[in-house]
């Protein structure tokens, strides 16, 4: 599990570098990065804010999208046992930690305490490559702008798909995932970013069969 | 740049609206005491979540499609992966079978 998250965090700093390189690209000080990357910490919604501002859009409107585009962390929350993310004063900064890279490697694991080690090591695992990454990146600056050529757009999608597949195995879920995917690619080029993903929930009515089977189990 | 301060505004914004949300969902969880078959729901939930990105993010860029490159990279990641190739593989065959389609002209 560990190399897993490594690797996975190694992915992070790549995309961190081309988010760097980008925001110091379309004129933003370094600074600008470095403080969204540390205190955001969530790389899609950065890569929005960045945009639409670069583009003339106002901050506030940006600061918007970028929330839109965040908002999945609720039902992330929602879908994480109480504990993963630490108890008492440990949870203020656990919190900070949750992205979709901890989040997923945290639901894999069996029971809450491997649960909260591989949401912990993924966590600040991120909070160290995605900030370094994109410091480096600025700090490199458009040398490295065409990451593209290198494929480093393919592996954020590739990591979370690589580490969802265990759960797609399970026909009902693979089913209702397929479903929502392609509900969130129907309603791209309608909606604001952020949106589709979230619309993708409706899928969830693609689970009951497995609440009936349970049902049948007797209640607790 | 822009107006400092609006930019900054706009981060702080964005930062503090982030972790509300982190925060807000693990509020509701732990104020409702949730049966196993919701808990399952719930993590069927965060399944679909991470599908419907996974898709975006392959397949979309902004408001369009992303090229064929991309898609085409994840995809090979992700038969490797069904296949219970090591996750190392998965991602660095996303990425080299990405960078060799653009290698070849492919968007």
């Amino acid at each position: 599990m560990l190399r897993d998250i490594a690797l996975t965090c190694l992915a992070v700093l790549f995309i961190g570098l081309s988010y760097g390189a980008i925001a110091v690209a379309s004129g933003f000080p370094l600074w600008v990065p470095a403080a969204q990357s540390l205190l955001v910490l969530a790389g899609a919604s950065e890569f929005l804010f960045v945009g639409i501002v670069a583009a003339g859009g106002n901050p506030f409107a940006a600061a918007l999208a970028g929330l839109l585009v965040n908002s999945r962390h609720l039902p992330y929350g929602l879908a994480l046992p109480p504990g993963v993310t630490g108890r008492g004063g440990r949870r203020i900064f656990g919190t900070h930690l949750m992205n979709d890279e901890s989040v997923v490697f945290a639901l894999a694991q069996e029971d809450l305490p491997r649960k909260r080690a591989a949401y912990w090591a993924c966590g600040v695992g991120v909070l160290i490559c995605w900030p370094g990454g994109a410091v480096l990146g600025a700090l490199i600056g458009s040398t490295v702008h065409n990451t593209d050529a290198f494929g480093l757009d393919a592996m954020f999608p590739a990591v979370i798909l690589g580490l969802i597949v265990p759960d797609l195995r399970d026909r009902l879920t693979l089913r209702a995932a397929l479903a929502g995917a392609a509900i969130a690619l129907i309603a791209t080029p309608f909606l604001p970013a952020g949106l589709p993903v979230l619309l993708a929930l409706v899928a969830v009515l693609l689970l009951p069969r497995d609440r009936g089977a349970q049902r049948q189990e007797g209640a607790p | 740049m822009k107006d400092s301060t609006l930019v900054v505004a706009g981060m702080a914004t964005l930062a503090a609206g982030t972790y509300a949300f982190r925060l807000s969902g693990q509020l509701l969880r732990a104020r409702i005491s949730f049966p196993p078959r919701a808990t399952k729901l719930l993590e069927g939930a965060a399944i679909i979540l991470l599908a419907a990105l996974v898709a975006t993010t392959a397949l979309t860029q902004g408001h369009g499609f992303s090229g064929v490159a991309r898609p085409a990279g994840v995809l090979v990641g992700g038969l490797l992966a069904w296949r219970k190739a090591p996750f190392l593989v998965v991602v660095i065959a996303a990425a080299g079978v990405t960078a060799g389609l653009r290698l070849l002209g492919v968007p």
